[in-house]
């Protein structure tokens, strides 16, 4: 069989993959630069039979999609900034309720209206902490439309694997260039399906009882047990309580399930980092620069090496800490005043190691711009 | 089924004060449901945040009880994901026409078959006896030491302009009017909306000087009437009870499945 070769946009290979995964539940709202993923959407899902809403604004649209979610569905929102930040209460309550769901945030200039058709990568920090609350969260990333098709597919195995909301930043520029991308056959990448509970009817339920593992195997809405879902402290059948044991092991479990898991949550991509002696850090557009630069510093024979993330959040720190060890310097390249930045400072052992390149005019940093930051710290002037 | 059946004992005693109203709606709506014999595994009750919105935790339904102002809004994603579920979302009246008035008029707009019920004590309850876009003008509150200037909804009025195709409006005191018009807001296929006149002796009747929960209840029978009663006519400040709209039109869902049909034959 030939390749399903296609020539798209980074917004098409992302509602592409969220099909792949099994996408069959979509509401959004218009907002550039997201708009090409809910446009897609409503072309494709009637089509299958799945069901798209457009909604009345992002907070009516992730709302949605929780609902849906509950009746068993896979489902997915995408926004841009404003947007993302309307989100955030019902994201909470995605992770308080422990409801699977994508949430793509295609990232724009801010704050505020900001530079809604420039390129960004400044809402890593409301993907950490948007909402309020001491809470966990995964938050994914990638660089070029192959990987963006993976790491949506990914997004929606962790979010049904860990019952909760995924987050994927996806930035303007990989959001609207065009790439080819190979559609990989169906079974290709594995597919998580939701775990459901074996309990039979008639028998106590306890839907927020977490296996051993962390994992909670929960009925649908509309099937035969009917429980309560509350963004309130809850207990074991979903009632509020504000018992101290209950909300401290709740919280705990919302924070552990992910935190503990941090080291095989994390997903990224090495290159020319063996015999490295100074590393680039960097993710999603502002990585295709990076890897620019270290293949043309390659060239002239300077050991410098790339660590790309993918997974932003939870941070992968003991990864960060373990590939820059040892090195000259680090450099991280992003589209912000240093948002990755601060969490590589405090994984590694020589944060006075760690610099900066990056730009914050809505221009996608080029390897120009890498190479000058890499001349001052060698000392070589720009 | 006796009414005790659809209750959730376990989590009783209730939260709310003595004399509220909202007990009243909750016994008026389970008498509805069973009236209709629907099975509890078919309805999915959804409510947002405040005193009228802990309803969900009572009954043995699927219940969902979400963020303030959104329920319409999770309402929609169930009832779309799942058409043959029945979807009611009890609302305060803040609740509904405050926060959530935006996915109020659009739920409406779009005429999905969800049931909405507005327990209207036009108080904010639950943080202590705020007024609320339905507590009208020169109305004492913790937020309007000096009464209120703000003008209120007419919760019919708007649910009408907004395109719903059952809207209707009764008191705690007509109590059996509450069940028999919830249950023919639940059958009705569309956008529901049902006002109840609930009373908050707590927060309202305190500071407005309208004494305990039957004097409240008392005024609610003093001051509304039928629709389009002789009453009415000789005293126009009489509130009207009744059903004010009925009217059979096309249901998002029904709507969504044959836009589903078209799509598929590629048109």
């Amino acid at each position: 069989m030939s390749e399903n070769v296609k020539f798209v946009q980074g917004n098409e290979a992302c509602a592409e993959a969220a099909l792949y995964a099994g996408l069959d539940f979509y509401a959004g709202y218009p907002i550039t630069p997201s708009s090409e993923i809910t446009e897609y959407l409503a072309y494709h899902l009637p089509q299958i039979g799945g069901k798209f809403l457009q909604m009345e604004d992002e907070i009516a649209s992730l709302c949605a999609i929780i609902g849906a979610s509950l009746t068993g569905r896979k489902v997915m929102t995408a926004t841009s900034g404003p947007g993302f930040s309307l989100m955030q209460e019902a994201l909470g309550y995605a992770i308080m309720a422990e409801i699977p769901c994508v949430i793509v945030d295609v990232q724009r200039g801010g704050p505020s209206t900001g530079l809604p058709t420039h390129g960004s990568q400044a809402d890593v920090n409301q993907a950490r902490w948007g909402t309020h609350g001491d809470h966990a969260i995964i938050a994914l990333t990638a660089s070029n439309h192959q990987d963006v098709f993976s790491i949506t597919v990914e997004a929606f195995n962790l979010a049904e694997t860990y019952r909760t909301p995924v987050i994927l930043l996806l930035d303007e520029l990989v959001a609207h260039m065009r790439e080819r991308l190979v559609i990989p056959e169906p079974g290709k990448i594995p597919l998580v399906d939701r775990l459901k509970t074996s309990v039979k009817e008639g028998v106590d339920y306890h839907p927020y009882l977490p296996r051993e593992d962390g994992r909670l195997p929960m009925s649908d809405f509309g099937g035969v047990h009917r429980f309560n879902v509350t963004g309130l402290f809850h207990d074991m059948w979903g009632f509020p309580s504000s018992e101290p044991s209950i909300v401290h092991g709740l919280l705990r479990h919302l924070v552990d399930k992910l935190e503990n898991r941090a080291h095989q949550l994390a997903c990224y991509k090495e290159y020319y980092t063996e015999d490295a002696e100074q590393l680039l850090l960097s993710y999603g557009s502002s990585a295709r620069s990076a890897l620019h630069t270290v293949e043309n510093r390659r060239k002239r024979g300077e050991r410098l090496g790339l660590l790309e993330l993918q997974t932003l959040w939870p941070f992968p720190e003991d990864i960060v800490r373990e590939k820059c060890a040892g090195m000259k310097s680090v450099i991280v390249v992003e589209q912000n005043m240093g948002q990755v930045l601060q969490a590589v400072k405090l994984a590694v052992d020589e944060p006075a190691k760690v610099f900066l390149a990056n730009r914050i005019d809505g221009v996608f940093i080029t390897p120009a711009d890498i190479l000058n930051i890499l001349r001052l710290i060698q000392g070589k002037g720009v | 089924m006796a009414i005790k059946d659809y209750l959730r004992e376990r989590f009783f005693p209730h939260l709310w004060c003595p004399g509220c109203g909202h007990g009243m709606v909750l016994n008026g709506l389970l008498r509805a449901i069973d009236k209709l014999g629907m099975s509890k595994n078919e309805i999915v009750m959804v409510s947002g945040i405040g005193c009228s919105s802990r309803i969900t935790g009572y009954v043995d339904f699927h219940t969902l009880h979400t963020i303030h102002g959104r329920a319409l809004a999770f309402a929609t994603g169930v009832k779309m994901a799942r058409p043959e579920l029945n979807l009611i979302v009890p609302m305060g009246d803040g609740d509904a026409l405050a926060i959530g008035g935006n996915h109020f008029i659009h739920a409406a707009r779009r005429n999905i078959d969800i049931t909405a019920i507005v327990m209207n004590n036009r108080i904010y309850g639950m943080t202590g006896g705020q007024f609320s876009p339905l507590s009208g003008e020169n109305i004492r509150a913790t937020t309007a030491p000096y009464l209120t200037i703000d003008p209120s909804f007419d919760v019919v009025e708007l649910a009408k302009a907004a395109g719903a195709t059952f809207v209707a409006r009764t008191t705690t005191y007509h109590i059996q009017q509450v069940s028999d018009i919830i249950g023919k807001a639940i059958l009705h296929e569309g956008f529901s909306v049902v006002e109840v006149l609930s009373q908050c002796p707590t927060y309202f009747g305190r500071k407005n000087k309208e004494g305990d929960a039957v004097d409240m209840v008392q005024h609610f029978k003093k001051n509304t009437t039928s629709i389009g009663s002789k009453a009415k006519q000789e005293n126009p400040d009489l509130i009207e009870r009744g059903i004010f709209v009925q009217t059979e039109l096309p249901e998002y869902c029904s709507e969504y499945e044959k836009m589903v049909q078209r799509a598929m034959k590629g048109q």
